[in-house]
Formats: C-alpha cells, structure tokens, sequence
C-alpha cells in the first residue's frame, strides 16, 4: 500500500520523502515500553484494589467486580482529565495510559469537555463518542460476529 | 499475589499497545480498536476468563476486557434465547464502561471548563 503511493509520486517527492524518514526522530522503543508497562501496570494495580474492595464489601465475585471497577476508574478518570492531569500522564505513558478503560473514558470525557463551547445538543451530544466511537463499534460488530458464530457452534454442531 | 500478577499482565498489555503505536505507527484508534476486538476474539475461544482469574484487574482494566464482555453479554443470552439473544444481550455485562464513560462525560463537560 505504502509502496503504491510512492510509485504514484513525482521523483522528487519520493527524493524527499526518503530524505523525511531519515530525519525522522527514532521514538525510543525500550524506553516507551518501559514506561507503557509501569504506568498501565500501575493503572491495573490500583483497579485490582477497587476490585478487592467490591469483592469484599459487596457481594461481587472476581469475574463480576469487574464492572463496578470500570465504572470507579473512569470517574476517577473524569477528575484527572477535568483537573487537566490525564493529558500530562498521557504524554509520558503513552499506551499505558490509553489502553487501559481510564483511556476510553478520558476519550469521552475530554472531547465532552472540549465540545462544550459549541452547545450541549450538538456540540457534546455529538462529538463525545468521536473517538471512542470506533472501540464501541468495531468491539460490538466483532462481539456479534463471535456470539453468533460460537452459538451456532454450541447449539447446532453440540460442542 | 493476584495484585503483582494485575500489575504485569495489564503492563504487558499496554506494552502491546505501545509496540502498535511505535513500531506499526498505528494511531491509538486503530490500536484500542484492535485490541477491543482481540479481546472479543479471546473469548470467543474461550481464553479471556482464564485471564481474569489469573490476573483480576490486570485483565479486566485494558480495554481488551470491552470486547471480553460484549460477546459474554452475548453468549449468555443466547444460551437463554438462541440466535436472537446474541443482538439482545450484547451490552448486558459491557453497559457498565460504556454508561459509565457517558454519564461522567456529561458530568465532566457540566463541571469543568475546556482549557486552552
């Protein structure tokens, strides 16, 4: 695909898109990860206590104080990224922070908090799922895809 | 125990995440969207509850436990209902993350104001 393009173009694009690669800053693999690991790592650690507490205080099992801690995490999450802190973890964490839930939650409520100035209806109302609109619809098309194949599976073919 | 092990799946998780952005310079919703659906696919053979019971946190946190709830919702009810249960059911267990994102995003969008 990338190739394609660069077929398609003049020779001094090309000229310069090679010349853009290798001025490109290398992104510090080791030390990304690294910090990937210890923030969603740390992220992961402080959602384990949420679910213990639930467990233990509220007749949750492992399997479902998974919900009520999702829900505790983005609320905390509304706090950071009301207060303006989630960005700045953001920024040194990258994935560790993104891919946890607090990173989908941060995705709605920060683009919910931007929009704000263009009305509640159109602005908020429209644009808070902007980008958390892929997760939910791809995560569901696949879910459905799976369910239906699996049910078929289970109930027809007696798996 | 199960503290340390939520502390290294879900880094490692994110550690997958981070090699997409670096490596395959994917943008974050290209990779959030294919980890929700690795997770869907994880479970659909069975190998995220596992997961969970080995990591607690570490395994529902990531957003890969979106996918892991969306088909679990799903297939409980169709064992119900059969084939029409897996449209019904599917945000029965995932509602929590996804109600919950909304509710505190209008909170959010109530309460504070956009800087800069």
């Amino acid at each position: 695909m990338a190739d394609e393009k660069k077929k398609n173009l003049p020779p001094e694009a090309q000229e310069y898109q090679e010349f853009q690669s290798k001025r490109e800053v290398k992104r510090p693999l080791l030390k990304n990860c690294l910090k990937a690991f210890l923030v969603g790592g740390f992220i992961c650690f402080i959602g384990q206590i949420i679910t213990t507490f639930y467990i233990y205080n509220f007749n949750f099992t492992e399997q479902t104080a998974g919900n009520p801690t999702v829900a505790t995490l983005i609320f905390i999450t509304m706090l950071l990224t009301g207060f303006g802190f989630y960005d700045r973890i953001g920024q040194f964490a990258g994935a560790g922070s993104a891919v946890p839930v607090t990173g989908f939650g941060n995705a709605v409520i920060a683009s919910a908090i931007e929009y704000r100035t263009e009305g509640f209806i159109l602005g908020v109302g429209s644009n808070m799922l902007k980008l958390a609109g892929p997760v939910i619809v791809y995560g569901v098309f696949a879910a459905f895809v799976i369910a239906i194949i699996k049910t078929i599976l289970v109930q027809w073919g007696g798996f | 125990m199960i503290f340390f092990w939520a502390f290294v799946v879900g880094g490692l998780i994110c550690v997958i995440g981070q090699i997409m952005f670096d490596v395959f310079k994917l943008s974050p919703a290209h990779t959030l969207t294919i980890l929700v659906v690795s997770g869907a696919v994880l479970d659909g053979l069975g190998l995220y509850e596992p997961l969970i019971d080995f990591a607690g946190a570490g395994a529902t946190v990531p957003i890969t436990s979106f996918g892991n709830s969306l088909v679990h919702g799903a297939m409980q009810e169709a064992e119900k209902h059969g084939l029409i249960g897996v449209v019904t059911g599917m945000f029965e267990v995932t509602s929590s993350g996804i109600s919950s994102a909304i509710i505190f995003g209008v909170i959010g969008a109530l309460i504070f104001k956009p800087k800069g």
